[in-house]
């Protein structure tokens, strides 16, 4: 019991901090439906091969005896042209969107955040030099240059991340650039230098850390869109190549066999539309949690 | 006044910099391509000696800075090079396929931004009722939707289940035949108008309106909320309470002193949504069989036509470039406060 005690009274800021972030998400249904989802797309994800109804179907096989067959209970999406299981196909898809989302991602978080935080603490010509040529990124429109990109690279997942990463990244150093000027100013940040602190000590102690919290906000949406991204290109014959079952590829498939065979393309659209709102929902949560000022004003309301 | 030339002169130097560093980014994209262009250029069947004509033909046998001059001196006297598929040069290939892209989205941004803009205020409005939600699960929900999904199912139920609008194309085949539009702008809708072609000018109309509304629904939701965040934030201004205690009409003070300030701040969202508007155009001339850049570039990308290609991205960069150009000039137009 003594034990609990201590525990309390040495931690108390941080259980009202948690206690408060349970609050915050307990009354906001978004908040749990995002969350929601997006745990139910890494279930999915990761369990997919053990619980797929039709584990050979996610590949290649043929059943022309069975090929676009409508909604049953045998198959709940429908089949394919040749007769795969569209529900096992859309399930599995699922480790493809996910894996695509975080990679892209993390890769373009982490070119934006060495450029941006760069520029931002060093300032001046190298400032000016990595900005402009974020400008001239962030002034192609995304899924065109993505586009181009993956076209010059070759159709391909592999290729098509890669290209999505290259659009990705200026908005993340954008972003960690202000982030860091910001910080700079700050009282602390002089307080550590005036201590004696080193310039690579103060970028990874006291700015890299309070550039966190914006920076996993919008990777958490940005998973969507790079889902959705991912899926564009792959309709556009740019990403996963077949036989993978890549959400975007079926439903560029599939739409061969419209208007008939509607169920087709609007399983695997369903699956994009899910994954993109849970990260997008998601993300407002951690928004509301993570800034400071908006969760202040939480705290006043309660 | 003196200050806004300065503004306006020093975005402008800006964009020529910008632009010039994207030309380099498409220079760069052209030469990092695995396989070899001269070979693409030369056809799948060519000799060698035959590769070897189309590499000094194009130039690829110099050195590479002497290429990077060689581009940028082609490119400033409207030289994009030859396409690979239709074998023509890029920019005609552009200007043909450009107006129809051009006809969509500009469709697309009027109906994003007149009913992104009604809605926001209805919604901040009826702030947390009814109205409010419906339009914070449609903004939720346009954001999520892949376009080129919500296009295949407006097809599916607009066009095909309730039969009331066209599906793809740009006019009725039979009418265009029967009608022939006489091309001025490259705008069917806007020439057939100008020639009295009312027929043409009709099924133009008809054409454009689901695709033009799926393209509209993702960026609807950001304006949308945007709108309903500035207005919110107008309604709880001092002059605005002001205004109410005047006891002046609910309408007057709505439209002419909320909206129009809420409405400055949104037009910088405007281009931004153009971006995803544009980059949105590709899915949608894909679904809807939509004769513009979006189609010539998924032609160019089955026969990797790499000239095309780069051509459509410096040319819709520059197009973009030049709309959020504009937009912060009216931005800073409009809010005297930035104009430095």
């Amino acid at each position: 019991m003594t034990f609990i005690k201590d525990f309390r009274s040495e931690h108390r800021a941080d259980l009202t901090e948690l206690s408060f972030s349970l609050h915050m998400i307990r009354h906001s249904p978004l908040t749990i439906l995002g969350m929601g989802l997006v745990s139910g797309l890494v279930v999915l994800a990761v369990l997919a091969p053990f619980i797929i109804p039709y584990p050979e179907d996610a590949y290649v096989s043929m059943h022309p005896e069975s090929a676009l067959m409508p909604v049953s209970f045998q198959h709940l999406f429908g089949t394919d042209e040749m007769g795969r299981d569209l529900f096992s196909r859309s399930i599995y898809g699922t480790r493809i969107s996910l894996q695509v989302g975080v990679v892209v991602i993390a890769v373009a978080a982490i070119i934006g955040v060495v450029l941006g935080g760069v520029a931002g603490y060093f300032g001046g010509v190298i400032d000016e030099a990595i900005m402009r040529i974020t400008d001239a990124f962030l002034s192609i429109p995304g899924l065109v240059l993505a586009l181009a990109v993956a076209a010059t690279l070759g159709p391909g997942l592999n290729n098509a991340m890669a290209a999505i990463a290259v659009t990705w990244w200026p908005w993340y150093s954008r972003l960690v650039r202000g982030q860091v000027l910001e910080i700079k100013q700050e009282l602390y940040i002089e307080a550590a230098r005036s201590m004696g602190g080193g310039k690579l000590y103060i970028i990874f102690k006291h700015i890299m850390p309070n550039t966190l919290a914006p920076i996993i906000i919008n990777a958490s949406m940005d998973v969507g869109f790079a889902i959705l991204t991912a899926a564009s290109l792959g309709f556009l014959g740019l990403g996963a190549q077949p036989p993978a079952p890549e959400w975007g590829l079926m439903i560029s498939t599939g739409r061969k066999y419209m208007p008939t065979r509607w169920w087709y393309t609007t399983f695997p659209g369903l699956m994009i539309f899910l994954s993109v709102l849970g990260f997008n929902l998601l993300g407002d949560g951690l928004r509301d949690l993570l800034d400071p000022r908006i969760r202040r004003k939480g705290r006043v309301k309660r | 006044m003196s200050n806004i030339l300065k503004y306006v002169a020093k975005r402008l130097l800006l964009l020529v910099l910008v632009l010039a560093i994207v030309v380099t980014i498409t220079f760069v994209l052209s030469h990092v391509i695995p396989g070899d262009p001269a070979r693409l250029y030369a056809g799948p069947h060519a000799r060698s000696d035959q590769i070897e004509r189309a590499r000094i033909e194009l130039g690829l046998n110099k050195p590479l800075w002497e290429q990077y001059a060689l581009f940028w001196m082609g490119l400033l006297s409207g030289n994009l090079g030859m396409s690979i598929h239709t074998r023509r040069p890029v920019t005609l290939d552009l200007l043909d396929y450009f107006p129809a892209t051009v006809e969509l989205t500009t469709v697309a941004m009027t109906i994003t931004v007149i009913l992104g803009i009604l809605l926001g205020i209805a919604s901040a409005l009826h702030k947390d009722k009814a109205p409010d939600h419906a339009s914070r699960l449609f903004a939720l929900s346009g954001v999520a939707m892949p376009t080129f999904w919500l296009g295949i199912l407006a097809q599916l139920v607009i066009g095909q289940m309730l039969g009331i609008l066209p599906i793809s194309g740009r006019v009725d085949p039979m009418i265009g035949l029967i009608y022939p539009t006489q091309k001025i702008t490259g705008l069917l809708i806007v020439d057939s108008l100008i020639t009295g072609n009312i027929p043409a000018f009709l099924s133009a109309l008809t054409h454009i309106i689901l695709p033009a509304l799926t393209l509209a629904f993702g960026t609807l939701a950001i304006v949308s909320r945007m709108m309903r965040a500035l207005m919110l934030d107008v309604l709880d201004k001092d002059y605005i309470r002001t205004a109410k205690s005047l006891g002046l009409p609910d309408r007057l003070v709505v439209y002419k002193y909320a909206m129009r300030n809420a409405l400055i701040p949104v037009i910088t969202v405007i281009g931004l949504s153009f971006g995803y508007t544009l980059g949105g155009a590709f899915l949608v001339e894909t679904v809807f069989d939509w004769p513009g850049l979006g189609r010539y570039t998924t032609d160019s990308i089955v026969t990797l036509d790499y000239p095309a290609i780069l051509g459509v991205v410096l040319l819709t960069s520059f197009v973009y470039v030049l709309v959020n150009l504009a937009v912060d000039l009216l931005y800073a137009y409009l809010n005297p406060k930035i104009r430095y």
